[in-house]
């Protein structure tokens, strides 16, 4: 017998006092409500409080404003390049280019090396969702955002997100991104605060291997 | 029989019923005055209180150790003696939670499900003295009063296997006199643990040691708490340090009343 | 140098298997002389646990959400087969390849196999537990490939010739002083050496793994992971992480080989809703990790391209047999069980002789690896069953029933063992305790007994309390002063006072 045939057959023989004729649903019940919305008070207020908490620096701006702010973001952090996704919207590019910043536009069929990303200072990346109650951005890495390699190896993160893109938690975030997985197959890659250790003493720093400037954008 | 009681020394929630007490094993032959104490206070409620003689132990040292038939004896024999009853009462939360927790599966696993029935009834019925009180008899003032300052060390199978919760602690805030003092890390465990105690003795005195510190630093006259082999590690080392803690059963506090003293 | 003498890629472990470790009491007794760390420990354990409450606090439904995470992990073991064989569907369509291993040396060859196919001589590694325990990396080195902790603990106890002591926090035993030694020591041997003047500020120990290992992300071609879940109707794999070295493992290289125990299955997507609050929180006592990945097979123009899961028994099924011991297959690796535990505290996840320590440890493994070894039969007694980790587990596997469950089948296993192994008296005297306690009468003529006994042990030479008694009660009174027995027992008490006995 091969091992996967092996192994199922030795599942089954564990499971021998599971009624087999019984629906999964019925044989085993799960009570929770799924996503439902979670109580946290105003849900942008309460996102930005939250990213805030990682040390991250969160910024709230209309949508006209949000190409000054990243290129104030850039100014502040000290980029000299930056390296953004094949969608990233025109004036934003408009705004990096403005301030003075090195611009790559990493494409399908001309990505940047590891070794390449690895010299550029930042990204600049929109958002899928947000999540107040834990203060998390999530990326679907859809090409307004880039590949998951662009949010994790330069050592800043300039991401904008839509109000509207804010939830309430968890549940809800969940809800919203299926379709990213389920449809489109693509990764996710969850994003709360800069990158952290506690493994000294659990003593947290910021930015151990990912970025250690976190810089939001939140577009009303 | 609808007069109200007007102070709780004179109050009788008990009137009318019959208590099977439980002193458990352990309290009947090395620690008596605390079942002597229950006795009392359950008497002083109104209580009828028997003592089925054919009872033994809770069977947890056997159980716990992993010796699930040398525990059967000890279950069976708890059915026999208190079946008849409806109210069984303890001054122990461990052993009344093991009771509680484990007669029934022990019982289905050996004995099949007719008498698993007639275990979880009878256990259903069983009670630690804090539940009894609070719970059956609907009081938290027994009338108690004990003028000395006091910490309480809440027994993990107390809370954690049967469940009584904050009672033993309104129970003793409604004793006359008392001065309750918080205990710092009161919920973690004092290393007692059975066998534990005997099969690890480093780690055992280790967290022995660290709730005596604990206790110490409350300056309490005495440490209550509702289990006394906890007590009795607990003091062993504070004895040890000299700190002039004695320790208490919660049930021996709360029979206490002004003329005692 | 002989040809079977090579010298080693990686750092060298400790000796010897974890399996042929001491008794569980024996090594915590080693443990609690090593007063460095019992520090670290009690700092560690209790900042994290207090964290932990802190987040947990804050969550309104909590008890609703373990509860969920109980009933979708009981869903996915009375049904693992079927979740298995759904994963592996849309994990296959969606271009990836799926292996199955029954044991740790089937897991380890097909890694290697794979490794060796790509033509590489090093994988960098994602912190897993399942490939600890199969012990991959020695397989690795075996086959003459090198495999590097990426996880800042866990380089810290791979440069250190160290074993992991915690299930989240591998070098908890480690304070800053001992990690920047070992950094000086053996980073330089390993790859970017440490900067000049290190000191011990965590931060720029962090500093020091950074460069250190950047080097090694930059040129991986292939890398090792485990997973926190796999999502059997999507074919999704998630990692849990805090450093970005998941990710970096997860995203650059071309080939991507993840080493998967078969229970790690949630049924659907939206079933992660329910672990992505449980786990950050009972973990790392955050509201949410830092970074969380999930893909799905290949993502096209999008990380390696060559994605690979290797699914593991290895005693899964084992666990998954019996009934009520298959309940710490709900386990998702938190370690919120570890950090509250008061045993744990004192001794560390080494005195455990196992990958998995504390209480989870205690009733995992020896379920996993069987009851045949000193070490796995000592294991489910390293509690007091004193119940605080039943309060904060995630999924709230009942682990004092666990244990007492599990020291039931060591207590078989010793019973059915052949009779040249010697074993103390205890079933004996159990055995006699227990006929003594199955009847009042008994128990009455036991008790007749007992005058005798305090005469033998003090009460005649009127002392007030035990002095010196024989082994094993010695082990009890050495540390402390026991009372004398009283006058008379309840019992009498009640004859003398109340009459008759019902």
């Amino acid at each position: 017998m091969n091992a996967k045939d092996e192994i199922l057959a030795r599942v089954r023989s564990a499971l021998r006092d599971v009624p087999g004729n019984v629906a999964v649903a019925e044989d085993s019940p799960v009570d929770w409500k799924y996503g439902q919305q979670v109580d946290v008070g105003d849900v942008i207020e309460t996102f930005i409080e939250r990213v805030i908490d990682y040390k991250a620096t969160v910024i709230k701006c209309p949508v006209a404003d949000v190409p000054a702010e990243i290129a104030k973001g850039l100014k502040a952090l000290e980029v000299k390049s930056v390296v953004i996704g094949d969608g990233v919207d025109e004036k934003w590019r408009e705004a990096i280019e403005g301030a003075g910043a090195k611009l790559y536009i990493d494409t399908p069929g001309q990505q940047l090396s590891a070794l390449e990303l690895n010299e550029v200072d930042a990204v600049v990346s929109a958002a899928a969702a947000g999540s107040a109650e834990t203060g998390t951005i999530v990326l679907d890495h859809r090409p307004d955002q880039g590949r998951r390699a662009l949010s994790l190896v330069p050592d800043s993160l300039i991401c904008v997100i839509r109000a509207d893109q804010v939830y309430s938690s968890v549940p809800e975030v969940v809800t919203k991104l299926g379709p990213s997985v389920k449809e489109d197959g693509l990764p996710l890659t969850w994003i709360s605060g800069p990158s952290a250790t506690s493994d000294i003493e659990l003593s947290r720093v910021e930015g151990v291997h990912g970025p250690r400037n976190l810089y939001v954008i939140v577009q009303e | 029989m609808t007069t109200t009681a007007v102070s709780a020394p004179v109050a009788k929630p008990g009137a009318g019923m019959t208590v099977a007490i439980f002193p458990t094993c352990a309290n009947d032959v090395m620690f008596p005055e605390t079942p002597i104490a229950t006795v009392k206070l359950l008497e002083r409620m109104g209580c009828k209180v028997v003592f089925p003689k054919a009872q033994t132990c809770c069977g947890q040292i056997f159980t716990n150790t992993g010796y699930y038939d040398e525990a059967m004896g000890s279950v069976k024999n708890f059915l026999k003696a208190f079946e008849s009853y409806d109210y069984i009462v303890g001054p122990s939360g461990s052993c009344v939670g093991s009771v509680r927790h484990q007669h029934e599966m022990l019982a289905r696993r050996d004995a099949g499900d007719r008498i698993g029935d007639r275990v979880a009834a009878v256990t259903s019925r069983t009670y630690d003295i804090s539940e009894f009180l609070v719970d059956v008899l609907g009081t938290t003032d027994v009338g108690a009063y004990f003028p000395h300052r006091v910490t309480f060390h809440p027994s993990c199978h107390s809370i954690r296997i049967a469940h009584v919760g904050d009672k033993p602690q309104q129970l003793l805030r409604a004793v006359r006199g008392i001065d309750l003092i918080d205990l710092p890390d009161a919920t973690t465990c004092c290393g007692m643990g059975g066998t534990f105690s005997l099969k690890n003795p480093d780690v055992s005195v280790s967290m022995a040691g660290d709730k005596a510190r604990n206790v110490a630093s409350t300056r309490a006259e005495y440490l209550c708490a509702g289990d006394n082999l906890c007590l009795l590690n607990i003091s062993g080392v504070l004895n040890r340090t000299k700190a002039g803690i004695k320790p208490i059963h919660l049930a021996e506090i709360l029979a206490q009343t002004e003329g005692d003293e | 140098m002989t040809s079977t003498e090579l010298e080693r890629l990686t750092p060298a472990p400790p000796p010897g298997e974890l399996v042929d470790s001491p008794r569980f009491q024996v090594s915590a007794r080693t443990s609690l002389t090593n007063t460095q760390q019992r520090a670290n420990l009690k700092h560690a354990t209790t900042t994290i646990r207090n964290k932990r409450a802190r987040v947990v606090g804050e969550v309104a439904d909590w008890q609703a959400l373990r509860t969920a995470g109980e009933q979708i992990k009981n869903r996915v073991g009375r049904h693992l087969d079927e979740y298995l064989l759904e994963f592996e569907k849309n994990f296959t369509e969606a271009g990836g390849i799926v292996h199955w291993a029954r044991d740790a040396e089937e897991a380890n060859r097909i890694v290697i196999d794979l490794v060796e196919q790509t033509g590489e001589k090093e994988v960098v590694k994602v912190k897993s537990m399942v490939t600890q325990e199969i012990d991959m990396n020695e397989a690795l080195e075996a086959a003459r490939i090198a495999a590097w902790e990426t996880d800042l603990a866990e380089l810290i106890v791979q440069l250190g010739h160290d074993r992991p002591s915690h299930i989240v926090v591998p070098a908890l035993h480690r304070n800053r002083a001992e990690v920047r030694e070992i950094f000086l020591r053996e980073m330089g041997r390993y790859g970017t050496p440490p900067p000049d003047g290190l000191d011990d500020t965590p931060v720029n120990l962090a500093g020091a793994a950074r460069r250190h290992l950047r080097e090694k992300f930059l040129r991986a071609k292939t890398s090792t992971s485990g997973a926190n879940f796999l999502v059997a109707e999507t074919g999704s794999l998630v990692v849990v992480e805090s450093e970005g070295n998941g990710r970096m493992c997860l995203t650059l290289p071309q080939t991507l080989i993840s080493v998967v125990g078969i229970e790690k299955i949630v049924p659907t997507f939206q079933d992660l809703e329910v672990f992505l609050q449980l786990l950050p929180r009972s973990s790392t006592g955050e509201r949410m990790n830092p970074y969380t990945s999930i893909w799905t097979g290949v993502s096209k123009d999008d990380g390696p391209q060559a994605v690979h899961v290797v699914l593991v028994d290895n005693g899964r099924t084992n666990v998954l047999s019996d009934p009520i011991g298959r309940a710490a297959l709900r386990c998702i690796r938190c370690s919120a069980c570890l950090n509250i535990c008061p045993v744990y505290e004192r001794v560390g996840g080494h005195a455990y002789g196992s990958v998995y320590s504390g209480p989870i440890g205690a009733i995992l493994t020896p379920q996993l690896r069987g009851l045949a070894s000193d070490v796995d039969r000592s294991l489910p007694f390293a509690s007091s069953l004193c119940g605080a980790c039943n309060e904060v587990c995630p999924v709230r596997i009942p682990i004092t029933d666990l244990l007492v469950h599990m020291r039931h089948k060591v207590v078989e296993a010793k019973k059915s063992d052949p009779p040249h192994i010697p074993h103390t008296a205890e079933p004996q005297l159990m055995s006699i305790a227990s006929w003594v306690m199955a009847d009042g009468k008994h128990l009455a003529w036991a008790g007749k007994g007992t005058a005798l006994v305090d005469l033998i042990l003090g009460k005649g030479f009127k002392v007030k309390k035990f002095g010196p008694m024989p082994y094993p009660l010695s082990r009890w009174t050495d540390a402390r002063d026991v009372p004398m027995m009283p006058e008379q027992s309840f019992r009498t008490w009640w004859k003398k006072n109340r009459g008759e006995l019902a």
